[in-house]
């Protein structure tokens, strides 16, 4: 076991696998709803994601000849974020690919649970997207599967194409964001299934209130000072999915309460700044991979203190 | 193959790198890369060897460069005029052969200090396995990343490309994998 935080440490009885098992009962809300909106292809993307990333961990503990951390169920965990993060109309075998990529290179090659640097869910989404970016931006709308721009694309189109920066509210009514009537990956849809699921690990205390915070209210004061729509931004996208269960993955976020406030900035200001001016209509996953990388520097600012 | 691929300067001495990355998306220009890299190599190491006696050592860097230099230069032209495909592929890489770590490493290492026949035997070798590891690289990202062999088809057609393997992080990954996996410490070993 590496001892990773300042002394003492407590034990507090709670194990991996309780705190996974939390966020998998936090993630069913979602789960039901992208069932809903996406039909049973939502439940298959998911299964296949879980499957692999389960198989990928038995397999990289069988070669590198370790312990098999497959109880703690993280590896289950991080399919399942995988999965919540791909567009409904992905072939399973990309989806299969990206869980392989995501737990047994991004996290077992870098040393297993608590070593990796970057969130393993967002490693594969970030080498599915690199890799086949037509598949991995085919976004279909919801009960039709009809092929449609997500409303961030079109709010980006909106604000290229017309000076009024303020349509958005005719490409999604803010009802539709909320519910998740609208157009994205599995999991970014429903913003209230995500908000539950949220409340739920706040609750059982899982999560630290302090890295969503400080992401989401970065987002909403850049978007308003840039004369956007701070609502639509909070509520489409990725945003909310990354913010509550990717900004705070316990091996790849700082551990100081300062820490995490300046972490959940930086990816606020890393997605605003993508959001706005970048190539990519969404920044959720490369900002939090972006600040993934600073952790070290981050933890260190708190190192000597006491 | 963990021997084999040591042998190559890439992954033995990790020099090469610049070459090893850009050039490796494709056999056909690892192959064109490692032949003109191969020619200069050898030559350069000739000639340091040669006139090793003559090379004074405060400015041996610089003359090391001239010499090198000069057969960059054929080399460009030759494949200007022969292969112009080829060239166009290639484009930056062939001039910076000039300032690869491979070639002044040799000069300075080996050339510099031993006779004519082992300098060339030395450069000849060098580049031979250098060619052989950017073969290596480019068969699997040319493979995976468009699922062809020298520009032949060789996956079905329906084959999705991964595309990652034919970009630069999908080579660094993979000079990164392959250098752990060969430089591995067997317990028992």
């Amino acid at each position: 076991m590496k001892i990773l935080a300042v002394s003492p440490h407590l034990h507090s009885g709670v194990t991996t696998r309780i705190l996974m098992r939390d966020v998998l009962i936090a993630l069913t809300p979602a789960f039901c709803a992208a069932v809903y909106f996406f039909g049973w292809r939502a439940a298959a993307l998911t299964l296949t994601c879980a499957t692999t990333a389960a198989l990928a961990e038995l397999l990289a503990a069988k070669i590198f000849k370790k312990e098999n951390n497959i109880q703690d169920l993280s590896a289950v965990v991080t399919g399942v974020l995988l999965a919540f993060c791909l567009p409904p109309s992905l072939p399973l075998w990309m989806a299969a690919l990206g869980s392989f990529f995501a737990v047994f290179v991004a996290k077992e090659l870098f040393g297993g649970l608590g070593c990796n640097i970057f969130n393993p869910a967002l490693s594969g989404r970030a080498f599915l997207l690199a890799s086949y970016a037509a598949y991995m931006t085919n976004w279909t709308r919801p009960f039709d599967a009809v092929t449609t721009a997500t409303p961030l694309a079109g709010a980006a189109i909106a604000t290229v194409t017309s000076a009024a920066a303020q349509s958005f509210n005719s490409l999604a009514s803010y009802k539709e964001l909320f519910l998740g009537a609208v157009a994205g990956s599995l999991g970014e849809t429903s913003a209230l299934a995500l908000l539950l699921g949220a409340a739920y690990l706040l609750l059982r205390r899982v999560i630290d209130w302090r890295e969503p915070f400080s992401y989401l209210a970065s987002v909403a004061v850049i978007m308003f000072l840039a004369g956007q729509d701070a609502l639509f931004h909070l509520l489409s996208g990725g945003l909310l999915l990354g913010a509550f269960f990717m900004a705070n993955d316990y091996a790849t976020t700082p551990m100081s309460t300062r820490g995490k406030l300046i972490f959940g900035l930086g990816c606020g200001v890393l997605t605003s700044v993508i959001r706005l001016w970048g190539g990519y209509p969404e920044g959720v996953c490369y900002s939090i991979l972006i600040m993934n990388m600073f952790v070290p520097l981050i933890d260190r600012l708190d190192e000597h203190k006491k | 193959m963990r021997k084999l691929l040591r042998l190559c300067p890439t992954f033995g001495l990790l020099l090469g790198f610049c070459p090893a990355l850009a050039v490796t998306t494709a056999l056909t220009n690892a192959l064109g890369m490692g032949l003109a890299f191969t020619f200069v190599l050898t030559f350069s190491n000739f000639f340091v060897s040669l006139l090793r006696r003559f090379i004074p050592e405060e400015t041996r860097i610089p003359l090391f460069i001239i010499i090198a230099v000069t057969f960059v230069t054929i080399t460009d032209l030759l494949i200007a005029g022969f292969a112009p495909d080829l060239y166009q592929a290639l484009g930056i890489f062939i001039p910076l052969i000039v300032v690869n770590c491979i070639i002044l490493g040799r000069a300075e290492a080996f050339a510099y200090k031993n006779t004519v026949l082992a300098a060339l035997k030395d450069g000849l070798l060098n580049g031979v396995w250098f060619t052989f590891g950017l073969l290596v690289l480019a068969g699997i990202r040319e493979l995976g990343g468009a699922g062809t062999i020298f520009g032949f088809q060789a996956l079905p057609a329906g084959y999705v490309p991964t595309l990652l393997l034919v970009l630069p992080p999908g080579g660094f990954l993979l000079i990164g994998f392959i250098l752990a996996a060969i430089n591995e410490q067997k317990p028992d070993a």
